[in-house]
């Protein structure tokens, strides 16, 4: 029984959740994004690491189809099991694909969150979206949600420009994880943090995306964040691709310099 | 269940002026289940390497880790990382010298997860998991703590309980006994005779001379496998 179940897991995910082929981003004569390729299975959890200015953050405005490709494609496979290029969507396609099938947490909350309205209703906003509209629910789950990301409900009808920093960034999680999104894109979400309420939030994420199945995409310039959290890594340098693979691999076995320069440059804890 | 073939790792150091450092050549050696190999050797000998490379976590140049998983065999040499990690899941598990846990977790969790991620219940696997903890002398009372603040002593023991508590058909142990009292290297050596009668292979390194000859059914001499020209 425990093998069959896990068979027919390992069929469902057999088929990337999204592939990525030579993708590429120019602004006139730069190359912030140069031929990258890759697939994204269910449940995967995927870092982008590099500096500033090595093309992660592009990387991901393309992935989520938020930025044009200069060149190349990305597809994903929808929740009734067809595979669409994301060029082709619709405005009003690609904005549903958003409210429900995905989430995306920034690094500073306040771009992911209505800062001026109650913390139940920037969580319930997206469920409404989705066509919810029995008030006693919507807010029944936005409390279990709260809870969830270790917020007091207490605090419900407070706006999170009353929360503080840590708290407003497990409220974005909550936000965007209450659609139960199958991917949801991350850019550098515990920058902004201090050093123990980004312990307790990577924490949080890390059993967040287990429990739910999550695929991630992580954007990351803190190789700890990619260790505790990824499954594979992906190191980027002047818009490329330079090095990729299993997490512990690459951090543990750097092949190219500039991986090497990145692994050595870690302060010891 | 290991069969290695001829496997070969050199690091490139890019940062010392391209210098190659050969760890090990010509690997060669294999591993029946309800075994256990002890690797031997000088330190530098590239023991912990060549576990490293069994493990996934260190690549191959050239050769083979031939892993038997799910019935079939797989070469971890070649493997995607998908692949790696499925068979992390279900066929090997590492048991390393040091404990590398979440900064918040209880420690009744830290041990019990391995389960959880297999599927079994939050109560059975904490229930299995305590009583682990209770055979390698972890009093009931720091369950609850993260094992953060724990001693290096006790660390080491949350890190076997955590090894051994799943039923994974090949172990990895490294140094599992190198900061244990007499009483606590007696537990950990009954926990591998247990392992070998349900058929686990295992590989370790123990540098240990007595807990060697308790454990080991073959010692596998890895001075042979020096890359150092």
């Amino acid at each position: 029984m425990g093998d069959q179940m896990a068979d027919l897991d390992m069929l469902e995910s057999d088929q990337p959740l999204l592939v990525a082929k030579s993708l590429s981003k120019s602004y006139g004569r730069i190359a912030a994004c140069r031929d990258v390729s890759f697939a994204l299975y269910p449940g995967e959890v995927l870092a982008i690491v590099g500096e500033s200015g090595s093309g992660k953050s592009t990387l991901l405005q393309l992935l989520s189809g938020q930025l044009a490709a200069s060149g190349g494609h990305v597809s994903y496979r929808m929740r009734d099991g067809v595979t669409r290029d994301l060029a082709t969507l619709g405005e009003a396609e690609r904005r549903f694909l958003f409210r429900t099938d995905w989430g995306f947490v920034h690094q500073d909350p306040a771009q992911g969150l209505r800062m001026a309205v109650s913390a139940g209703a920037n969580v319930g906003e997206r469920l409404m979206a989705v066509g919810w509209n029995h008030y006693g629910r919507i807010r029944d789950t936005a409390s279990d949600w709260l809870t969830r990301v270790e917020i007091d409900v207490a605090r419900i009808d407070d706006a999170p420009r009353t929360y503080s920093g840590g708290m407003r960034q497990r409220l974005q999680i909550a936000r965007n994880l209450v659609t139960e999104p199958r991917l949801v894109f991350m850019d550098e979400p515990t920058g902004g943090l201090d050093v123990s309420v980004q312990a307790r939030l990577l924490d949080l994420l890390r059993s967040l995306v287990a429990e739910l199945h999550l695929a991630v995409i992580i954007v990351t310039h803190d190789l700890a964040v990619a260790r505790l959290l990824s499954h594979r890594v992906m190191v980027m340098k002047g818009g490329r691709v330079i090095e990729t693979g299993l997490t512990d691999q690459v951090l543990d076995d750097p092949r190219e310099p500039y991986t090497q320069l990145l692994v050595s440059s870690i302060l010891p804890p | 269940m290991i069969d290695v073939a001829d496997a070969q790792k050199t690091f490139t150091m890019h940062l010392q002026g391209g210098i190659e450092l050969p760890v090990v050549r010509g690997v060669t050696f294999h591993v029946d289940p309800g075994e256990c190999v002890v690797l031997s050797g000088p330190s530098g000998a590239g023991k912990s390497s060549i576990l490293k490379m069994i493990f996934g976590n260190y690549r191959c140049d050239s050769g083979r880790i031939g892993i038997r998983h799910r019935g079939a065999l797989i070469d971890l040499a070649t493997a995607e990382p998908r692949q790696v990690l499925n068979v992390r899941r279900s066929t090997i598990g590492y048991v390393s010298q040091f404990l590398r846990a979440v900064p918040r977790v209880p420690t009744i969790d830290v041990v019990a997860e391995p389960l959880i991620a297999g599927g079994m219940s939050r109560t059975d696997a904490q229930a299995r998991a305590g009583s682990l903890l209770h055979r390698l002398n972890i009093p009931a009372r720091l369950w609850q703590l993260p094992p953060a603040t724990f001693s290096g002593g006790e660390q080491q023991r949350v890190n076997i309980a955590r090894g051994f508590i799943s039923d994974l058909p090949i172990l990895i142990l490294d140094e599992p006994t190198a900061s244990l009292d007499a009483a606590n290297r007696a537990v950990v050596v009954e926990l591998i005779a247990e392992k070998k009668r349900q058929g686990v292979a295992m590989v370790a390194i123990v540098h240990d001379d007595e807990i060697r000859h308790l454990i080991a059914d073959r010692i596998v001499d890895v001075t042979s496998f020096a890359a150092a020209a």
